[in-house]
């Protein structure tokens, strides 16, 4: 969500403005307002004196960090229209005394990273401040995993004096006034009165139950924060704050590095020397000490046949590296003329490989603008055997009257096991950990269950209800490398008045004359045995053999299964693995 | 023919019971001004006349009496005038002698608003003979009978003549699934176009290949409890292919192959977890690091369209689990170029011409691209797949020769299948809920003909 008219910004015209956002690999979901958002949610009344300031809403790419706030989208449109040309961002050494970052030992076991930066003579405005604290929750709800492996914190560093400490401590022997609250709270109380807060209660869990908290001190005893939890009420910035102090804290240090990066590269555009970013000295607990922002420019090489190859044009390698320019990529023809240089900015951690930069000059060179060619790959296509036998046999249940469902291939424990008068520790069933409801306990083991549940949401319709599926089940397999395996089941059902065990039965000769199984034992005939299934009526069940192994069973089911099912009729079924007749 | 009827229907005014009546007595308003002596009448005494009421206020409107309220003994009415011309029981006289066409139109709708006349249409059938006039009697047959073939009877019967506006009766059938008709279709496309199927009958995969294989890290939000089915049991990958797992750590924790990686800490046990595949490109990095153990290289054009299973929130478009379509090539020197050439073939089968290109980031594709079309019916571009060059991280880790690019593209099933059939709502095509009607009823699926007219909710 950006505030404003980005198209103004841009002096483009909404529709433009959207052709751009196409091309520049953005999404321009809407164009919208608070009034309109309120009025769509909640009616017209309650959206009265909202504020009519445009919105718009963008779907930026998820590996995209610069391009979350307005000042980097702007940025990013600009030099791709090539009206600014990209800042360079830079990191300078105060003249005064640097700020400096201790590291103790005791975060290792908790959070062990952390990288610091000071934005100096910055000037917010309401909008510019807005847009800072958004783009740090974007980052924590994005790139930092929900705070998990990245925190921020940002201070008004007139309110503090360093050297700060980083460290860890018992929650009880941490007691600080945090953001927004009027009096000192132990870090104990604060964890549960966080518990009903709808913002920070999802970030607890990262330290609950630890038995050292991280919390960042200045030199005067002063809580900066304890993250990723809250920050400090004493040093809170506000849009008159002119330094900001920023700390990031995480379990990742690539990516706390990125964050950092982000941050005062979007926002060093308001300091008084603009793109100019003070840098802070952060000393590890093994007494090595880094400084920071990296604000690294890496240089990459690409041939630009390369390019060309990998896109299907074919530009001049000056063309191609204007093309990367425009994308942020500032970059110039260099050794025998084929090469290009690429600087990847700061800004762009997204860029990891040569195909990365490949795809940034396809981008400028505009996607729709592509000749399009088509591969002379030459191949003879193949049906996976068992599919080709699905299809086959599909046809021919249909023609035999049967019509076909199609059912989930995940439901809960009581339909394969309690229903059909199974213990579920008989099925094989493979379990899955984090159900969101009871449908989602385990991979089906039976398509049974799926076609009796079709015949209950059908009830109403005329009898007999003639149902089949051909899909794949799953059981546990310590021969397989996951130590599970599907297989490929059919499995028919006849509802009627009449339990129609002659009919199923008729189905079963059908499949066996269709697969070339002949009746008998012998040559690999099939024969079915009196036996008995939970599922089934005493006496009305017979195992299936076929080529020599039991491929399955038909019968007549019991009526507690057509009951716990909530069906009336009786009802006789068949269910083969047909994998034996590949 | 036998005989021939032609209706001949007439119109005539009639008197109803209560203008027989006034024709006969006169009007409600004469009778009660003949019915006032000169010295007036009560006024409730007038009202219990049998013409009371009516004829009073008619009476009152003609100005033939009055009423004087200051009477001693309560209102009292008097005549105006000496006498009265009853122009209603006249006109009824007129009418009554056949001469209704004497009154005008205006005369004849307000003795009809007081229910004083009727219209009436006289019905009747001038019966004459007919082309096959005949007065001997015979039955006429219904069928065609197998006695009547070899009789030769046929020749002289008449036969009942059938309803050919009546419905047929449909053969009793079973029917296929429309999603799996669509899913017929879209096998038949690829082919068509010489993609070879891969195998896909495996629910269960590890992290390893459903991610780490991909070059999806280990912290990327799809890896989430909130986003993929992990399994308590068997909760871990028994075997994992231990040389390539080792390339795969390398180039996901410190790069490699022109890499700079994403400089984590790469953990085995997090790879072994088993899980639910959420896409089928698990499936194609199994068939690609099949493809890379083949020496020498030889291309490969595969497809796959098998279930794949997301821990989402279900709503109307969104269910657990849902159809992946995925087509693959592998070859020397493919370029996005040909990328979108094989889109172009691809999406004609499916009668989709119009298409554009829109960058786009997947994890595991660089360049990436989502793939639009124009829908005329909602006059916007929709998303209708999305594609992209399998990253080198993903692809020189297997073994695959450096110069060999692997093109690829996917999208589900079920929305095609929802277009085509007019379905707004996923649960009302795809799982143990679904109107059997609807399988009933589904036409055939005919990816490049016209669609017909979206289904409607009553034909359900």
């Amino acid at each position: 969500m950006f505030h404003g008219w980005i198209g103004s910004w841009l002096y483009l015209a909404d529709e433009e403005f959207d052709e751009l956002c196409f091309e520049f690999g953005l999404e321009l979901d809407e164009i919208t307002s608070e009034k309109e958002i309120i009025s769509k949610e909640q009616g017209n009344e309650k959206a009265e004196g909202a504020s009519d300031v445009v919105l718009y809403k963008i779907d930026v790419p998820a590996n995209r960090y610069d391009l979350l706030c307005l000042e980097g989208l702007v940025r990013g449109l600009q030099v791709f229209k090539e009206r600014i040309k990209a800042p360079v961002y830079k990191r300078v050494t105060p003249n005064g005394e640097i700020q400096k970052l201790i590291i103790t030992e005791e975060t290792a076991r908790i959070r062990p990273y952390a990288v610091a930066a000071v934005l100096r003579n910055i000037k917010f405005t309401k909008d510019r401040y807005d847009s800072f604290i958004e783009l740090q929750e974007k980052l924590h709800q994005n790139i930092c995993r929900k705070r998990a492996l990245v925190a921020i914190g940002t201070h008004d560093l007139d309110t503090l004096s360093g050297p700060f400490t980083y460290t860890a401590k018992r929650p009880s022997d941490i007691k600080f006034k945090p953001l927004n609250k009027t009096k000192e709270y132990t870090a104990c109380e604060l964890m549960n009165i966080y518990k009903t807060d709808n913002h920070l209660k999802h970030y607890l869990h990262i330290i609950e139950n630890k038995p050292l908290f991280p919390v960042i001190y200045d030199s005067n005893g002063v809580v900066l924060s304890m993250p990723p939890i809250i920050n400090g009420n004493h040093s809170k910035i506000t849009v008159n704050t002119r330094n900001v102090f920023i700390e990031c804290t995480g379990t990742d240090f690539t990516k706390a590095k990125i964050v950092l990066d982000v941050i005062v590269t979007m926002f060093s555009e308001y300091c008084e020397n603009p793109f100019m970013v003070e840098a802070a000295e952060v000393v590890f607990p093994n007494g090595k000490s880094y400084i920071f922002p990296e604000l690294a420019y890496r240089k990459e090489i690409v041939r630009a046949d390369l390019i060309n190859k990998k896109v299907g044009i074919r530009e001049t390698p000056e063309n191609i590296a204007k093309l990367l320019t425009r994308m942020h990529l500032k970059s110039e023809v260099i050794g025998d003329g084929n090469q290009i240089e690429i600087e990847i900015p700061p800004t762009r951690a997204d860029v990891i490989h040569a195909c990365d930069i490949v795809e940034d000059a396809a981008i400028a060179y505009g996607y729709n603008n592509i000749q399009m060619a088509l591969p002379k790959t030459y191949t003879i296509a193949n049906q996976f055997p068992l599919n080709k036998l699905t299809e086959l046999l599909r046809y021919d249940m249909a023609a035999a009257g049967f019509t076909e469902a199609l059912t989930f291939a995940l439901c809960s424990q009581e339909d394969i096991a309690d229903k059909l008068g199974l213990d579920i520790s008989a099925t094989k069933a493979v379990h899955i950990s984090n159900p969101k409801t009871a449908e989602f306990q385990v991979a089906r083991t039976t398509l049974l269950p799926g076609l009796l549940k079709t015949i209950a949401a059908n009830r109403k319709m005329p009898l007999p209800l003639k149902l089949f599926e051909i899909s794949d089940i799953v059981v546990k397999d310590s021969s397989r490398d996951v130590g599970a395996r599907n297989y490929r089941h059919l499995c028919a059902v006849y509802y009627n008045k009449n339990p129609g065990f002659e009919i199923i039965h008729g189905l079963l000769d059908r499949i066996m004359q269709l697969l070339n199984v002949p009746p008998g034992e012998k040559k690999g005939g099939y024969v079915i045995k009196a036996s008995e299934g939970a599922a089934f009526f005493p006496g009305r069940c017979a195992e299936i053999l076929a080529r020599g192994q039991s491929i399955g069973k038909l019968g007549v089911l019991h009526p507690d299964v057509i009951t716990k099912f909530e069906l009336t009729m009786p009802c006789s079924s068949l269910e083969i693995n047909i994998e034996p007749f590949l | 023919m036998i005989i021939e009827a032609e209706l001949r229907s007439t119109k005539r005014w009639e008197l109803t019971a209560e203008g027989e009546e006034i024709a006969r007595e006169g009007s409600h308003e004469a009778r009660v001004f003949r019915s006032i002596p000169p010295e007036g009448l009560a006024q409730s005494e007038l009202m219990r006349l049998p013409s009371g009421k009516v004829g009073f206020s008619k009476a009152m409107s003609n100005k033939w009496i009055r009423v004087d309220k200051s009477a001693a003994d309560g209102p009292r009415v008097f005549r105006v005038v000496d006498s009265v011309e009853d122009e209603v029981q006249r006109r009824l006289q007129l009418v009554q002698g056949g001469q209704a066409e004497k009154l005008g139109e205006k005369e004849r709708s307000e003795l009809r608003k007081r229910k004083l006349l009727t219209e009436v249409t006289l019905k009747t059938y001038w019966v004459s003979k007919g082309s096959a006039f005949s007065t001997s009697i015979s039955k006429q047959e219904t069928e065609l009978s197998p006695e009547m073939i070899s009789s030769g009877s046929w020749r002289d019967r008449p036969f009942k003549p059938y309803n050919f506006l009546a419905h047929g009766v449909l053969p009793d059938s079973g029917h296929l699934h429309p999603l799996l008709k669509v899913r017929t279709q879209f096998r038949q496309i690829f082919l068509e176009m010489g993609f070879t199927e891969m195998p896909t009958d495996n629910f269960i995969e590890s992290s390893f290949w459903n991610f780490d294989a991909l070059f999806q890290p280990q912290q990327h939000p799809a890896r989430d409890q909130h986003d993929t089915f992990f399994l308590r049991d068997p909760a871990e990958a028994l075997q994992l292919p231990m040389d390539y797992v080792h390339r795969v750590k390398r180039t996901h924790s410190q790069g490699g192959y022109g890499s700079q990686g994403y400089k984590y800490n790469w953990k085995l046990e997090e790879a072994r977890k088993n899980l639910l595949r959420t896409h089928t490109t698990s499936a194609s990095a199994r068939a690609l690091y099949r493809l890379a153990q083949k020496k020498p290289f030889t291309p490969a054009k595969y497809f796959s369209i098998d279930r794949v299973f997301r821990n989402e929130t279900l709503d109307a478009t969104h269910l657990a689990e849902f159809h992946q379509i995925e087509g693959v090539v592998a070859d020397h020197g493919l370029t996005l170029g040909h990328l979108m050439g094989v889109l172009r073939e691809f999406f004609t089968k499916l009668g989709i011409t119009q298409l554009r290109f829109k960058p786009a980031y997947n994890p595991y594709t660089e360049p990436s691209m989502e793939v639009f079309s124009y829908h005329q019916g909602l006059r916007k571009w929709v998303e209708v797949g999305n594609s992209g060059i399998f990253r080198p991280e993903m692809l020189l880790p297997m073994g695959l020769p450096e110069n060999v690019s692997v093109i690829a593209w996917g999208l589900s099933l079920e929305r095609p299948t929802m277009i085509k059939y007019g379905i707004n709502n996923i649960r009302e095509l795809v799982g143990h809920k679904v109107n059997l009607q609807m399988v009933y009823d589904s036409p055939l699926c005919r990816l490049d003909a016209e669609p017909g007219p979206p289904r409607t909710q009553g034909t359900a």
